[in-house]
């Protein structure tokens, strides 16, 4: 018996991360939701023909990030003239071969903004299932084969959930419950579905106001939900809100959090750092720099230092403890999807001509170390596992890492 | 003793129609799911097609992923046979979508037999099987058209226009027309409704607008006048001249903010029978249909489409009133002008339904100019 317990404890203590061989990336931003890998090694001086491990074609259009588990890559793509065509497509991540391509008819309404597309949410994965949600508010859960688990057409069951312009909001799973975050100008709600069967354990009504801002995880229990009034703290297995934060925030760049959500970084009024305090009361603010101003992309804070990409394409670098600005980097933008680091470095690709960049993060001053043009229109994050990194257009997936050998 | 009847067990494919709202059902329905793919028979493959037949929106997709797995265990057997699939996708009384995942299979199969059904099509009610049929023509006009074959050219891209259906399809041939000199009328080939009866303004001040129930809504009386916001309101004849059927709110009340309005016209159908109401609207909007309210939604300036929002409704012979109710709110940006709405009537696959007493397209007299600039009432 006791020995059932020191299994059954040492199994909950095992990360996600460590669910499948390898290293992973399980959901937007990685499997902790920060935008960091710790262990790979991945290229920093870049080059066309040593870094591109392969490129591989994809049936649809996309914004959503990769994600990866063990030795697959999961993404998802919309296709046909109406977008209503949606893809869950699996990948292998040694040559880019397409596993399964499993299809469905969008039940929601399709329409977005010509840049975006039905396929901007990225899916998200505890390790054994796939969650993909798209901007139709369809909902589909699949294993790592292709087998379908369950779906739901969140349009069918709130028909007023939608936003003309297209959503965002990438889910992510935190405690065993999957975080959909679907805020409109009408019917806005966050709900924490039960990963078994796809039903509400919970549904919160949200301010009705566009927002394209992610759930975001502060630790193993609680997530952060970013909206125009502010930030609510809830939980994830309950929805039980724990705090407020509501002095407005941004509704398009997500805020980042450090490791067990001791500091979160919220796109408020420049970068506003917030401490959550132990008895749940209005979280401290620890400082606000109106000088650190996130264009589209999400804020990312690697050591001790917050990096922001402003509407320029200029990357700022800040102290994380006190928002003193270190330097500044201009960067080949415009950037809509968030940077990432491994290794030292920031991984970013710019919009146009899909130019993916390298910055070098480790001295007193940032440098682009590298580039690869990859000549397409690039509007998505990059996801980063086993010392590669794995990034999408509307056409392709690519793969960057260092030549074997 | 009489013995309680035993119940039927549920069959996988019942288990997948059974699902309900807000993931009711899902896990039986995956466990069905789960049997149903370790098949690799047509029986299974045909089970499947045919209960999309009877199956809602996500029903389909559990229906439609399984029928994809069991063909690829087809395939890789190879015993995969194009002829049974045939008879469901040349069906046209099964559903649009169905066939057309039908057709996708028997092209994996027979892409040569595929590629010959294709022209096929042009009139297919499934408007993507049609699409295709469509986009040959087009390229094959575009051919004409560049070996300076004029007269050849217009008649096959009218040919395609009189099948086309999807807006982007329908604006690129009459686009390619009138390069040609030949006009189009885009109005009526899409059914968009033109002459409309609007009033307002009432109020609509931190949106509120939206659920207040203003008289319109309790009777239509175009004779009828009401204290509107800070003027009378009355109701006043309206014509679109737009190629794409908007109506403009602006155009008989002014520039206004935070105002609301309405416009009422009559539809003449031929039969009783379901279409659809297709909206491009991008103001908070509601619609009702013979008194019967049909669908609302209160989002404002994110964006206007052709055929945005897609409406299933019952037309009785004879006269059908139409009663559309547009909310514009406080934003005062160039791109927050608009409130207008545009309104088609049409069947399922999205042709035209004409009213049987249309009259002609209005024309505008093209002196008239419109002020571009918003004010805040």
């Amino acid at each position: 018996m006791i020995n059932r317990k020191i299994a059954l404890t040492l199994a909950t203590a095992l990360s996600l991360n460590q669910l499948v061989f390898g290293e992973n990336w399980l959901q937007y931003r990685g499997t902790d939701h920060r935008g960091i890998s710790i262990e790979s090694e991945t290229p920093t001086t870049l080059s066309k023909e040593k870094n591109i491990a392969w490129k591989t074609p994809l049936p649809g259009r996309g914004l959503s990030s990769p994600i990866v588990v063990g030795n697959l890559i999961f993404i998802t793509a919309s296709s046909t003239a109406d977008q209503s065509r949606l893809h869950v497509i699996c990948a292998n991540t040694d040559n880019g071969k397409i596993e399964w391509n499993r299809q469905f008819w969008a039940t929601g309404r399709t329409i977005c903004h010509d840049k975006t597309c039905v396929a901007a949410p990225t899916p998200a994965s505890d390790g054994k299932h796939i969650y993909a949600l798209y901007s139709c508010n369809d909902l589909i859960c699949l294993d790592l084969k292709g087998n379908l688990k369950w779906i739901r057409g969140l349009m069918q069951d709130y028909p007023n959930a939608s936003n003309s312009l297209g959503l965002a909001s990438s889910p992510i799973i935190v405690d065993e419950t999957l975080i959909v975050q679907i805020e409109n100008d009408s019917d806005s709600f966050v709900s924490g579905i039960n990963l078994k069967d796809g039903s509400n354990l919970w549904k919160l009504p949200r301010t009705k106001r566009a927002n394209w801002t992610s759930p975001i995880k502060l630790n193993e229990k609680e997530v952060a939900i970013q909206g125009s009034e502010g930030i609510t703290c809830v939980t994830a297995k309950t929805g039980k809100i724990q705090w407020s934060y509501s002095e407005g925030a941004s509704t398009i760049p997500s805020s980042v959090s450090t490791p067990g959500g001791t500091m979160l970084y919220v796109p408020s009024n420049g970068i506003t750092a917030i401490k959550p305090r132990k008895d749940n009361n209005t979280p401290e603010i620890i400082w606000q720099e109106s000088q650190l101003r996130p264009g589209t992309s999400s804020p990312l804070i690697v050591d001790n230092k917050i990096y922001i990409i402003n509407r320029a394409g200029v990357l700022n670098a800040a102290q994380k403890n006190t928002g003193e600005r270190l330097w500044r980097l201009r960067l080949d933008g415009p950037f809509s999807g968030s940077p990432v680091s491994s290794n030292g470095h920031i991984y970013v690709a710019s919009e146009r001509k899909g130019i993916f960049q390298s910055i070098d993060i480790s001295g007193k001053e940032g440098k682009i170390s590298g580039s690869i043009e990859l000549g397409e229109t690039i509007l998505g994050t990059p996801a980063i596992a086993n010392n590669s990194i794995f990034i999408r257009s509307d056409g392709h997936l690519w793969k960057i890492s260092n030549p074997k050998g | 003793m009489n013995s309680l009847p035993l119940l039927a067990e549920q069959t996988p494919i019942e288990a997948i129609l059974a699902i309900g709202p807000e993931g009711k059902g899902n896990t039986k329905a995956s466990e069905a799911w789960g049997k149903l793919t370790t098949h690799s028979d047509q029986k299974t493959l045909m089970m499947l097609f045919d209960a999309m037949n009877d199956a809602g929106p996500v029903a389909s997709n559990w229906l439609r992923s399984a029928a994809e797995v069991v063909f690829k265990n087809l395939e890789e057997k190879q015993i995969a046979s194009s002829n049974v699939l045939g008879e469901y996708f040349l069906n046209e009384k099964n559903p649009s979508k169905a066939r057309r995942f039908a057709f996708e299979l028997i092209k994996r199969n027979a892409p040569e037999a595929a590629n010959e059904i294709i022209p096929g099509l042009l009139n297919d009610p499934s408007p993507e099987l049609r699409r295709d049929a469509i986009s040959l023509l087009i390229k094959k006009g575009q051919s004409l058209e560049n070996e300076n074959k004029k007269d050849s050219a217009i008649l096959i891209y009218r040919q395609a226009l009189n099948s086309a259906i999807e807006a982007d399809q329908v604006k690129l041939l009459s686009e390619a027309l009138k390069r040609l000199g030949t006009e189009v009328d885009l109005p009526k080939h899409f059914g968009f409704l033109m002459r409309w009866h609007s009033i307002g303004p009432f109020d609509n001040t931190n949106r509120t607008g939206f659920d207040k129930v203003y008289p319109p809504e309790k009777e239509v009386n175009l004779t009828s006048e009401y204290e509107g916001k800070g003027q009378i309101a009355s109701w006043k004849p309206i014509e679109s001249y737009d190629p794409f059927g908007k109506v403009d709110f602006n155009k008989p009340l002014g520039l206004l903010k935070e105002t609301v309005a309405y416009a009422y016209t009559e539809f003449e159908s031929a039969s009783t029978r379901t279409a659809e109401l297709r909206l491009g609207c991008k103001n908070a909007w509601k619609i009702w249909v013979n008194g019967d309210f049909i669908f609302g939604r209160d989002e404002y300036h994110r964006g206007q489409k052709i055929d945005q929002y897609k409406m299933k409704i019952q037309l009785k012979k004879g006269k059908n009133t139409i009663l559309v109710k547009a909310c514009q709110n406080e934003q005062t940006e160039e791109w927050t002008v608009q409130w207008e709405f545009q309104l088609r009537v049409c069947d399922e696959t999205g042709v035209a339904i004409l009213a049987s007493n249309r009259k002609a397209t209005p024309t505008q007299d093209k002196t008239q100019r419109r002020p571009r600039r918003p004010k805040k009432s």
